[in-house]
């Protein structure tokens, strides 16, 4: 064959090696020297919290990012021999799913001690880093202030078939419906889900949901707060044209939603799993989340939100126990549904 | 060695290939039962699975007509007529190959939010698919015999009548071949048709998969997807009939007369001038505006980082698709035996599973008995070695037909050994066939989606997936330089294609 020909097929059968090599090759399998983070929650707050426990402590970390409830299964799969030394959600009922197959270690005293005694469940398993209240966002130019739904339950109206948006699929929603069937019951929650089938328009996720009420595709949408004080803080784009309408009232939609994060008792690294979540719900850590612009509530005590957010304490949410959030149930009446 | 033995090692070699491909259609039946038929029935026969068989049967009933109608019209015009600028026209017809669906779906939703649904979910995978018609058809009308054509005129048929009579029924293997093609990569469709809100059986999974991670929901619904591939299967083999489209004998070869368009020239050229600018115009001028728009939405270390990484796993993934697909070609080569064309079969039918489902069955697979290999660049790999096997086969089969076992044996009987006369005279002769089908499998590696999505490994950030999470949140300007490299990566992949139908004989 020609020189030049083989040489080119040299080239090709190393290539590959060379640029996994330099690519970084070895952060794609999980380090045995670092601290292994399972997380759902946000990826930079989580990096930022990664990283800065790093810099105070010099335990290397490692973070794989996936969703909610995806990720939560996939622990309770993996099982005792998951490779995951913590686990950071976005919302409880995650956390709830490995609690409930006895995966997780209880949490240090000291580290409980760092948050209200409300955001730790009575097992001690688990804590809260972060909260996100639901909001109902709306487009002022396609609806009025006084034509706003006075509860989320009254979205099932078929008044409002067409007209209200959001993403069911998302863990975000399926959080929120949590928090309506402890506080509403099955049945009520099962019509007003019927309704969303027959009313909603679905959308990928919050994102979308926001995106979609702020170019006037649908008057109203169901979504957390924090996307859209995050677009506010930014350019705008996504959420000029809306505002933010508060349930209040001890709606389900004025239900605030807890992050969750717990220490695997399979971790072959528990003492410093310890140390990351100590850090996570220390002042320092809870500053690194009201700083990093995520406009997520910090939930430790003697830390400030974001000052845009209105204070957690005057939401007014349901009264509703986070932990025993079923998440299974959930996905049953949805199913049942038609949703999922 | 024995020339017995020899064999009966490539044979065992390629039955291991063929059964790792058949692996995820186990793993996801076995899956799928596990909650045994009570489950199955109750989840499967409900209103929502009925809605997503709609979805996913409308989808097929009209965006495959319309590739083949457009397909093959496009390609008549090029390679049969006195179009102006056929060259041309036919580079620029099978250019949006060079577009990601997603990302072609990305520009329509970005250029047109409101245009979601079923219409929004036909129109882009029919822009992004109808040149898996053309190629094929073109690359056929190229050398089909022009001698029945005139024939039929000779005996008083028109034009168009003589073309309907004797080219299109000879037509026929490559329009149903650019149909299946079109068929299977719509039931394994994620990006276009979770952009454009229109749910079918793999958005469902998808979504199964964040639900509940490798749960037996999920596999039921795969195992419909891996039923309704094996149904178009199916049909294909039934729709492509056994006409004999060669002439028998050698013969002097002739190309057809070319057909003078008239009046039809200027409407002929305005159409396929409307379906380039909305195949490949618009996606490329949105992915233009929204670089522009933003500038510094990502890091250029970030992107040459993703990129770097990207490339890696599509040479890794083309290298290892390469060499299973080795054993299999060699023995079809080698005679058609009952057994070889077994295996070819089997490794097809496997690869034709949408990425999703054999990404599942793998996650599912090594979670619980294989975990040394779960969440390694070796599986992801794996898996894109099972979806783009067929790639390379076709490739090296026809690598391998340029050097003859008479040249093998006229090598060892000058002396040279087994593994000697593969490298120094079967290698070189193959050389540029396997190199094709080396950079088909990278290339659709570089922008493969759902595989990628549930089985890389904790750190590894793709194009796709990048563009993606950007995407997905509807951050236009932060999707737009992924999307960019990607097109700019895929571009030789048009150009092969492109050389694939010229050099057609």
């Amino acid at each position: 064959m020609p020189r030049r020909r083989r040489s080119l097929l040299a080239a090709l059968l190393t290539l590959p090696l060379a640029l996994t090599a330099c690519g970084g090759g070895e952060e794609y399998v999980p380090d045995p020297e670092a601290l292994q983070i399972y997380s759902s929650q946000h990826k930079n707050v989580t990096e930022a919290w990664a990283e800065a426990f790093t810099e105070e402590t010099g335990i290397k970390t490692q973070v794989r990012s996936g969703q909610d409830s995806s990720m939560g299964h996939q622990i309770v799969q993996e099982g005792e021999a998951s490779p995951a030394d913590v686990f950071l959600t976005e919302n409880s009922p995650a956390m709830t799913v490995v609690e409930r197959a006895g995966l997780l270690a209880e949490i240090a005293p000291e580290t409980a001690a760092q948050v209200a005694d409300h955001l730790v469940p009575s097992s001690g398993d688990w804590v809260a880093i972060a909260a996100r209240s639901t909001v109902l966002v709306y487009n002022p130019e396609e609806i009025a202030e006084a034509e706003l739904p006075d509860s989320l339950m009254d979205l099932a109206d078929p008044a409002w078939k067409g007209r209200w948006g959001g993403a069911p699929g998302g863990a975000d929603f399926q959080a929120i419906v949590a928090g309506m069937l402890a506080d509403q019951g099955e049945e009520a929650t099962g019509q007003w889900l019927e309704a969303l089938q027959d009313n909603a328009e679905i959308y990928q996720n919050n994102i979308a949901t926001m995106k979609a009420v702020n170019a006037g595709e649908v008057p109203v949408g169901v979504m957390y707060h924090y996307y859209w004080y995050r677009d506010q803080a930014g350019d705008r784009s996504g959420s000029g044209n809306t505002q933010l309408h508060y349930f209040g009232n001890e709606d389900p939609g004025a239900f605030v939603s807890l992050s969750a994060g717990g220490v695997l008792a399979g971790s072959d690294r528990a003492e410093e799993a310890q140390q990351f979540l100590a850090y996570v719900t220390s002042p320092e850590g809870q500053q690194v989340l009201a700083d990093s612009g995520s406009m997520e509530y910090a939930v430790g005590t003697g830390v400030a939100s974001d000052p845009a957010l209105p204070p957690l304490d005057s939401l007014n949410a349901p009264p509703v126990d986070p932990f025993t959030l079923n998440s299974e149930q959930v996905i049953a009446l949805m199913t049942d549904a038609g949703v999922l | 060695m024995p020339a017995s033995s020899r064999s009966r090692g490539v044979t065992t070699a390629a039955a291991l290939v063929a059964a790792l491909a058949v692996l995820p259609l186990v793993v996801v039946g076995v899956q799928a039962s596990a909650g045994g038929p009570g489950t199955a029935i109750d989840f499967l026969f409900r209103p929502r699975v009925g809605e997503l068989l709609v979805h996913t049967g409308q989808l097929i009933a009209v965006t495959v007509p319309a590739t083949i109608a457009v397909g093959t019209l496009a390609a008549w015009l090029v390679e049969r007529t006195d179009l102006p600028g056929a060259g041309w026209w036919r580079t620029l017809l099978l250019a949006p190959l060079a577009v990601p669906a997603f990302v072609s779906a990305y520009a329509w939703i970005s250029l047109a939010p409101a245009m979601t649904g079923f219409l929004g979910a036909a129109l882009v995978t029919t822009l992004a698919y109808f040149p898996f018609v053309f190629l094929p058809v073109a690359a056929l009308l190229r050398v089909l015999d022009g001698t029945e054509e005139e024939a039929a005129r000779s005996l008083g048929l028109g034009p168009l009548a003589a073309t309907r009579r004797t080219v299109l029924p000879r037509l026929r293997p490559a329009i149903s071949g650019g149909a299946l093609l079109v068929a299977l990569h719509l039931l394994a469709e994620f990006g276009v048709l979770e952009m454009m809100r229109f749910q079918t059986f793999t958005t469902a999974i998808m979504q199964q998969y964040a639900v509940g991670f490798s749960d037996t929901a999920g596999s039921l619904l795969a195992s419909v997807l891996a039923l309704l591939c094996l149904l178009v299967l199916t049909v294909e083999v039934v729709a492509r009939g056994h006409r004999r489209v060669a002439r028998v004998g050698a013969g002097a070869h002739r190309g057809a007369e070319s057909v003078p368009l008239g009046p039809w020239k200027v409407p002929a050229l305005l159409s396929l001038a409307v379906l380039v600018a909305l195949a490949l115009v618009v996606p490329l001028v949105m992915i233009a505006r929204w670089l522009l728009v933003g500038t510094e939405a990502v890091a250029g270390e970030d992107l040459l980082r993703v990129a770097l990484t990207t490339v890696g796993l599509a040479l890794l993934g083309g290298l290892l698709t390469t060499l299973l697909a080795l054993p299999g070609a060699w023995l079809l080569n080698r005679g058609r035996s009952a057994l070889s064309l077994v295996l070819e079969r089997v490794t097809f039918v496997a690869s034709a599973l949408p990425g999703v489902v054999v990404a599942l069955a793998l996650v599912t697979l090594t979670v619980r008995w294989a975990r040394p290999l779960y969440q390694t660049v070796g599986l992801l790999v794996l898996a894109y070695a099972i979806l783009f096997l067929p790639r390379a086969m076709v490739s090296l089969r026809s690598g391998l037909a340029a050097a003859p076992p008479e040249l093998t044996e006229a090598a060892r009987s000058l002396g040279a050994r087994g593994p000697e006369a593969f490298v120094r005279v079967v290698l070189p002769q193959a050389a540029p066939s396997v190199l094709t089908g080396f950079v088909l499998v990278a290339l659709a590696i570089g922008t493969e989606l759902t595989a990628t999505l549930l089985l890389a490994p904790t750190g590894a950030e793709t194009l796709a997936l990048a563009f993606w999470s950007a995407s997905s949140e509807l951050d236009y300007a932060a999707a737009a330089p992924y999307a960019a490299v990607m097109v700019a990566l895929s571009v030789p992949l048009t150009l092969l294609l492109r050389r694939q139908i010229l050099e057609e004989r």
